[in-house]
């Protein structure tokens, strides 16, 4: 008799989850599209259980790049779900082999972040550029300390009550709404606020993005299922992060965290304790969702130079090792981005279960961490982004080869960039494509 | 013996070191006195960060408490004094970035280290460093980007300060997220720094002064 799903073990899990990635159900375009998908997903897995797949896996490093390629900006893939669908596809028919691709599901429609006034970010044409490549995040102070308690006490009201109406303009007059975690009994008051003209107009603008919000979510599945027909897997499981992130980065701003592990440590821990079954949950509904498991999750206040070791060990890694094994335990694979330097790090984060995640680095001496880690983790990286935007293919092509001769020896690594490119010569991916099939072949 | 005003502050006592500030006011000693000493504590809190003791929270903390005893002398200064310094350095985020922590980390160690620092901000147009290089003659010129659009915005700058026949004039270092000695070649730079110590290095390198 077949094992209830609780009573697996997270390598069990795993293994369902893989199988599920590589036999979804795809109306493949011919027999040789559905042949290589089933050799990509075969050699992300290898490389993930610490195997010897056929060859090193490649995650191009293509970020927006598909848009700068097609001719666009980012302002246009923004505001035209035609044009940034089409430009995914041309991409994908005629850039050649990879490994992996997938929708543009981090290109957020302007549209809906216009008609929210989502104030965390500035994007073209809102506060930046017209012609501006990137969008920018806009951190501030949106929880003042005094309402840690708060946060701690209950964070689902805090986020509906505090924290949307600070960061949302659509949403500011939330703040006029009683606490919404209501188990009285008889919901008549709860639902009496909704009668509010201006709480009524707030929920008006909310459907309306919700709608628009669907629009773009089409193209965005039009070329995931596009991208997977012609063979391509999505490596795009779901993303997350560190607890710690998510209080410096959205509530505290960088130096209100960093003040609070001096003048405020407790809450500070409490804060991040009780986001992460948060955390978990949010992450293994999103995955449930899609067949891939992999995970993504960039890493920003725990880098070399932002804290001392002894401070990662105290606030920053505690809770985000919780939140990886919460959903290595749901059979997902955690890819955690450590943006910045990681070396000072890498004794402490070898302490994971074998085999269960993958460390993608921007800055690092990857022969180091090869030598650290290679043992437990996967490792990923990380051709510099400037030799990719600014260098020639032969250059690339090179450092390719300095970090497989590093890394590849006994599986577990993935190759790709020190971060996304959004711009340059499409031969300078393409090269890191043809350096993995010259010198990333197991034999 | 107990801990004089400037290690206390070094070693980051708040309460300690606001409760001192209060009673030498108190006593009559001079504002300028205090921020003498605050200025030696910086210093030290300088020194320890580049020895690894102190890291980024340590010089936000210390930043904030300097704030504070700012606030607390400012009605007791008669008059500032201008103190020397070792020499100019303009420092900015190129245009189309907003980010800001590195920028301001180079700010803080440049100025604790003997140097006048102006500060341009961030997303700064090429005119904006232009004018100011201009205006300030200063040696020495930063530029800090976290995003690769960084990587062209860095080389129209240097190309609008070659436009103004002043490029010669300067030493320009870069830093900051995705930049390396690759984006020195491309922008026409001339070093690259990995982190805050290697402004200072740089700068002292070009201006002198040790």
């Amino acid at each position: 008799m077949e094992k209830k799903w609780e009573e697996l073990s997270w390598q069990e899990k795993r293994e369902e989850r893989f199988k599920r990635w590589l036999s979804q159900d795809i109306k493949f375009a011919n027999s040789q599209a559905e042949k290589l998908y089933k050799e990509r997903v075969t050699r992300f897995v290898k490389a993930i259980k610490l195997e010897e797949p056929d060859r090193v896996p490649v995650m191009l490093p293509a970020a927006f790049y598909p848009a700068y390629y097609s001719g666009y900006t980012l302002k246009d893939i923004m505001y035209d779900y035609d044009v940034l669908k089409n430009s995914w596809l041309k991409f994908m028919n005629e850039f050649g082999d990879m490994d992996s691709f997938g929708g543009p599901g981090l290109v957020f429609p302007g549209k809906v972040v216009d008609m929210i006034d989502y104030k965390l970010m500035k994007w073209p044409g809102h506060g930046l550029a017209d012609d501006s490549q990137s969008y920018q995040f806009v951190e501030g102070e949106y929880m003042p300390p005094e309402e840690y308690d708060d946060l701690i006490r209950d964070p689902a009201d805090y986020l509906m009550r505090y924290f949307l109406p600070r960061s949302v303009g659509a949403l500011a007059p939330w703040s006029k709404l009683g606490p919404m975690t209501a188990f009285v009994g008889i919901p008549v008051w709860y639902v009496s606020q909704f009668g509010d003209p201006d709480i009524r107009k707030s929920y008006q603008i909310l459907l309306e993005a919700g709608q628009e919000c669907n629009r773009w979510m089409e193209a965005v599945m039009e070329v995931s299922q596009a991208s997977l027909e012609a063979g391509y897997p999505s490596i795009w499981g779901g993303l997350n992060g560190a607890p710690y992130d998510f209080i410096g980065d959205m509530l505290r701003g960088t130096a209100g965290v960093m003040m609070d592990m001096f003048k405020r440590p407790d809450k500070l821990q409490k804060a991040m304790e009780r986001l992460v079954p948060i955390a978990i949950n949010e992450t293994v509904s999103m995955a449930d969702a899609l067949d891939c498991p992999i995970i993504f999750m960039p890493l920003h206040k725990g880098t070399g130079g932002f804290m001392s070791n002894e401070q990662f060990k105290t606030f920053y890694w505690p809770t985000f090792k919780e939140v990886m094994i919460g959903i290595i335990n749901e059979g997902l694979v955690p890819i955690p981005f450590a943006e910045g330097d990681y070396e000072p790090r890498l004794e402490i984060i070898k302490d994971m279960p074998r085999s269960s995640v993958v460390w993608w680095f921007e800055r690092m001496d990857m022969a180091k961490a090869k030598k650290v880690l290679g043992d437990t983790a996967g490792i990923a990286g990380n051709v510099p982004v400037s030799v990719l935007c600014t260098g020639t293919p032969q250059e690339v092509k090179e450092q390719c080869r300095k970090v497989i001769e590093s890394c590849a020896k006994g599986g577990g690594y993935i190759l790709t960039g020190s971060a996304g490119v959004e711009r340059g010569n499409p031969d300078n991916l393409r090269a890191m494509m043809e350096a993995a099939k010259e010198y990333g072949v197991y034999k | 013996m107990p801990k004089d005003f400037i290690t206390q502050l070094a070693d980051l006592e708040e309460e300690e070191v606001i409760k001192l500030v209060k009673q030498r006011l108190e006593a009559g000693d001079g504002a300028l006195a205090i921020l003498e000493d605050s200025r030696k504590a910086m210093e030290i809190v300088g020194d320890r960060f580049v020895k690894n003791q102190y890291f980024i929270p340590e010089l936000v903390y210390s930043g904030e408490l300097l704030r504070q005893i700012t606030e607390l002398v400012k009605p007791h200064l008669v008059q500032s004094g201008e103190t020397k310094h070792l020499g100019e350095v303009v420092i900015g985020t190129v245009a189309g970035d907003i980010h800001d922590i590195g920028l301001n980390i180079v700010d803080f160690m440049l100025g604790v280290n003997g140097f006048k620092v102006y500060n341009l901000g961030v997303d700064v147009p090429a005119e904006k460093f232009v004018e100011k290089m201009k205006e300030t003659s200063a040696p020495v010129l930063g530029l800090s980007g976290f995003l690769t659009l960084a990587f062209d915005a860095m080389k129209d700058t240097v190309v609008a300060l070659e436009a103004a026949g002043i490029r010669g004039k300067m030493k320009i270092m870069i830093g900051g997220g995705q930049i390396d000695d690759e984006i020195v070649k491309y922008a026409k730079a001339d070093a690259y720094g990995k982190d805050a110590m290697a402004a200072v290095f740089l700068a002292k390198k070009w201006i002198g002064g040790n």
